[in-house]
């Protein structure tokens, strides 16, 4: 039997502030374990935690691109545990009163249409710290204790392991829109919780569902959930029932695990915590913020339709991160040709990101000298064909292509005397063909242009030596 | 001179004028410590630097540099008061051996106005506790009869003020810990507003209620000493943004026509007979200063007391959670983690303390949450409403600081509701947040000190500071026990 899944997703996004959500302690990842920290961070007896206001002004910028009503009051809470990595034995978070509420974002599905989903909240919180295991003990490095994290939590609008994966990007997309996270996965910036059940069809109400944490990529996304409903599947069509519980999903296996069930599950005895005072916020600071928005990725593709004619495909690809989109309207204010530039960025300048695996602005080619590339092209100074060698040059030495052109000579011969004779001489060579031409088999074309080309080391003007060709062979 | 009975100015003066050294007078304290702290067991640790840190400032003195106002002259803290390079245990096993790496708000603006620390003052183990008995290391005993408590959970900060231990002295006050013992040991304590003193650097036991407060033998010692910890903090987000002030300066004595309100509520049963007679006579003699007596109620107090405790332990549950073992204070040796955590916390927290956490953590689960932490949020904003009325007929309140005089050691280990009831006419006040002191106002038939207790309304300290040195003026009692006095 066929089920219906019924998805929804708990992300937590690390903001990137400069310090941390309630000392001053650095922010930054990837430091020496204990290294920053302090007496606030480390839960020493004593002290208190102060607000860092950068953290507000993330999560309701975050809030605000999702499409969110900021509570101009929110609460901050303690969920009370136990565990090495939580050094005061509770994370401040917010429970009752979180800052940001009934939110959306649409969604693009694989037949072109786009869905809507449902956000629930938005919530601030502190990260805890990271427990590292060897063969006979264990550390806990206290580094990444108070990161502020923004948790943002879907409706249970999702419908499919695809969907579940688009939302996620689509969510990165934005969060990296709007500046408040790097959304880097295997950084660990953007982990995701997936909620998952199965019900017979869209009326039937929803079955039990499994929580399944650390899924820390978009293909595990897609993944896990994928495992899960199979695993539901084989559950209830066996005739069985969905336990309500948290799973473990483990990427090297593709398989989700037990962790603990429904009467294993914490109280984590939430109250609003004394040290802090309610979260006060005014509709003119709201405002402020929203104004400062920077434009969002569906404004910006729509934007890209209509003042540069791109294609959706073209404008959909260039928006998808906000650097890619930067880059592109860089490169044209050096050189305005919208689809020339976004040609080359999607074939030439992707192929480099890809291998290097690296950011678009750490490719090696600057936006200038990518423009300057097509400019060279449109002006008929190089050939397209040999635009492919240039843009390696540019990438191998960083040099500007006009003057890579200039010392490798990669100019086009466009000049009809010097071509003329590399035309006769190839048209000597080869007295069969130039039968053939002459007889209307215009495929030889081809093979002509070859060898002119060849004989030109490339450099020949294909449309002048095309006309010399024909003038030559009548 | 007579450094016992001398007010901090009467000794900033003698230093200032070179009468007296900071040596000397630092000296003339560690002398009656090791005479006198054998028997009375108020410090947890005596600070082996304070004599090179007067020698400091004598030689200062003399090269002629500007000094702070305070500059050499001693003080004493409650050890859950934060203190860099020096031992902070709470009275708690859990914390043996932890010197904290930064120091406290409170302890710097002391340290910067001067004052040099003595020590670390005994207490009830976290601040738990009515009587000091729940101390893992030193159970204080009362100056008047050692046979006795000196209250709690100050006691140690109590104790040492009435035994010329210390000139002055830091408490907490979560429920009464300051007032109550300043009542059982004769000398005076306040309770400031909340928010008004920063808790960065104070161990938390109930964050909505503790405060830090001055502690002395004298209203004048303690605006002194109020005044320099006065100060909004950005590192404590409830502190109270408000001015500093000088508080000797409202030390007029002029209390005419101030309205004092007398609660019903506070002279029922359960109150000492003698305790009764004294306040009653510290009301008269109000009186006859010019004050007007206004019978007023405070009609939730029968609900304080189950409000105060619910809410206190919910808070301390959580706040000492991170006692665990894991990164400071007692590690327990275990197998396992979950055995390291209980071992841990077995051994190293006191009877009470655990169960003030089962008690919190059972008002906080689910299901319960409710009926209990909920319920005692809308009582305190019941019981605050009350003072909030109270003080719209009235300048201040006026009652008893506790309902008997110092109990003997033991009498009431055995019973934690007895015990809790020790704080019945302080508790209220803590989960109003307005201000309150204790001053003595005689003795009873056994000798024993008792005090007199002035509520004030919120950043009112300057009226009930006033209204203590009025009354002192007046009466003139004793501070510290005749046979203390070599």
């Amino acid at each position: 039997m066929k089920y219906e899944p019924v998805i929804g997703l708990e992300v937590h996004v690390q903001m990137d502030t400069q310090s941390k959500i309630f000392c001053g302690c650095s922010n930054k990842f990837g430091s020496e374990p204990n290294t920053n920290v302090c007496p606030v961070c480390l839960g020493m007896p004593g002290v208190l935690p102060v607000l860092n206001e950068k953290v507000v002004d993330f999560t309701v910028k975050a809030g605000l691109a999702l499409n969110c009503e900021i509570r101009e009051r929110s609460v901050f809470a303690r969920k009370n545990y136990f565990y090495p990595d939580l050094p005061k034995a509770y994370q401040i978070s917010q429970y009752e009163l979180p800052i940001c509420e009934n939110g959306y974002i649409d969604i693009e599905l694989e037949d072109g249409t786009s869905k809507r989903i449902g956000i629930t909240r938005i919530h601030i919180e502190e990260d805890a710290g990271k427990l590292m295991h060897s063969a006979d003990s264990s550390g806990a490095d206290l580094n990444r204790t108070g990161t502020p994290l923004m948790e943002i939590v879907s409706e249970p609008d999702i419908r499919s392991a695809e969907e579940a994966k688009a939302y996620v990007q689509k969510l990165r997309t934005i969060l990296k829109y709007a500046e408040v996270s790097d959304c880097n996965m295997e950084e660990g910036s953007m982990r995701c919780d997936v909620n998952l059940s199965l019900r017979e069809n869209s009326d039937a109400p929803f079955g039990t569902r499994a929580e399944i944490k650390n899924v820390n990529s978009f293909k595990s996304v897609e993944r896990a959930a994928k495992y899960e409903e199979k695993r539901q599947a084989k559950i209830l069509n066996d005739g069985g029932k969905v336990v309500q519980e948290t799973r473990l999903f483990n990427a090297d296996t593709g398989v989700t695990t037990s962790m603990r069930g429904k009467e294993d599950a914490h109280d984590y005895r939430y109250f609003p915590d004394p040290d802090l005072v309610p979260l006060v916020i005014t509709k003119e600071y709201i405002n402020d913020i929203n104004e400062k928005l920077p434009e969002l990725p569906d404004a910006r593709k729509k934007r890209f339709i209509d003042e540069y004619s791109l294609p959706a495909y073209d404008a959909a690809f260039l928006t998808s991160e906000k650097t890619y989109a930067d880059f592109f309207e860089k490169a044209l204010k050096t050189h305005n040709n919208p689809k020339g530039v976004s040609n080359l960025i999607m074939s030439e300048l992707m192929r480099q990101v890809n291998d290097k695996q690296c950011e678009i602005n750490d490719a090696g080619c600057s936006a200038e000298n990518l423009a300057e590339i097509v400019k060279l092209i449109d002006k008929g100074t190089i050939s397209g064909n040999i635009s492919k060698k240039l843009f390696e040059e540019v990438i191998a030495t960083g040099e500007k292509p006009s003057v890579i052109v200039e010392k490798k000579g990669m100019a086009q011969n466009s000049d009809e005397g010097e071509l003329e004779s590399i035309v006769q001489k190839v048209i000597d060579a080869n007295p069969d063909e130039t039968e053939r031409f002459r007889a209307g088999d215009k495929k030889l074309q081809g093979f002509f242009m070859g060898q002119i080309m060849r004989e030109s080391k490339g450099k020949a003007n294909p449309g002048v030596v095309s006309q010399l060709l024909n003038k030559l062979i009548k | 001179m007579d450094i016992l009975n001398s007010t901090l100015n009467t000794i900033t003066s003698a230093l200032e004028s070179k009468e007296l050294s900071s040596k000397e007078l630092v000296q003339f304290y560690l002398d009656r410590i090791d005479k006198y702290d054998g028997e009375i067991q108020a410090y947890n640790h005596v600070n082996e630097n304070a004599i090179k840190q007067a020698e400091l400032i004598d030689s200062k003195r003399t090269k002629g540099e500007k000094l702070p106002k305070f500059a050499g002259v001693p003080i004493a803290l409650k050890d859950l008061l934060i203190t860099g390079g020096m031992p902070t245990t709470c009275s708690s096993k859990i914390l043996e051996g932890f010197t904290p790496p930064f120091t406290g708000t409170a302890v710097k603006h002391v340290e910067d106005a001067g004052f040099i620390t003595l020590g670390k003052l005994s207490m009830d183990e976290f601040a738990m506790g009515s009587s000091n008995e729940n101390a893992a290391f030193k159970k204080t005993r009362n100056p008047w009869d050692t046979e006795k408590v000196p209250g709690g959970s100050s006691g140690g900060s109590a104790a040492a003020v009435a035994a010329g231990l210390a000139p002055v002295t830091l408490g907490s006050d979560t429920g009464g810990s300051i007032r109550q013992p300043a009542s059982l040991c004769g000398v005076i304590g306040m309770k400031p507003t909340y928010g008004r003193v920063s808790r960065f650097g104070l161990v938390a036991f109930a964050s909505s209620l503790d405060q830090i407060g001055p502690m002395g033998k004298s209203a004048s010692d303690l605006a002194s000493l109020l005044s320099i910890i006065v100060r909004h903090d950005v590192q404590d987000s409830t502190s109270a943004k408000v001015e500093q002030v000088d508080y000797t300066k409202a030390l007029t004595g002029d209390v005419k026509g101030l309205k004092l309100g007398v609660p019903k509520e506070y002279f029922q049963t359960g109150l000492a007979p003698d305790v009764k007679k004294a306040v009653d006579e510290a009301i008269k003699q109000y009186e006859k200063l010019g004050c007007e007596l206004v019978d007023i109620s405070l009609p939730h107090t029968d609900y304080a007391l189950a409000t105060y405790y619910i809410i206190a332990t919910a808070e301390a549950s959580s706040n000492l959670g991170r006692y665990d073992g894991v990164r400071y204070g007692r590690r327990a040796e275990a197998d396992n983690l979950r055995d390291m955590y209980y071992k841990s916390r077995t051994e190293g927290f006191g009877d009470e303390v655990k169960r003030r956490i089962m008690l919190g953590t059972y008002v906080l689960s689910a299901g319960y949450y409710d009926a209990y932490y909920i319920k005692a949020q809308k009582v305190r904003t019941l019981i605050k409403q009350d003072f909030v009325e109270a003080f719209k007929k009235v300048d201040a309140i006026i009652c008893p600081a506790s309902p008997t005089t110092a109990f003997k050691a033991g009498e009431k280990t055995s019973d934690p509701i007895q015990m809790y009831l020790s704080d019945i006419y302080t508790l209220s006040l803590n989960l109003f947040g307005g201000c309150g002191l204790s001053v003595p106002c005689g003795f009873d038939s056994d000798g024993m000190p008792i005090g007199v207790q002035l509520l004030g309304n919120y950043f009112e300290e300057g009226s009930i500071l006033n209204l203590a040195y009025a009354f002192e003026r007046e009466t003139n009692l004793p501070k510290i026990p005749q046979n203390l006095k070599g």
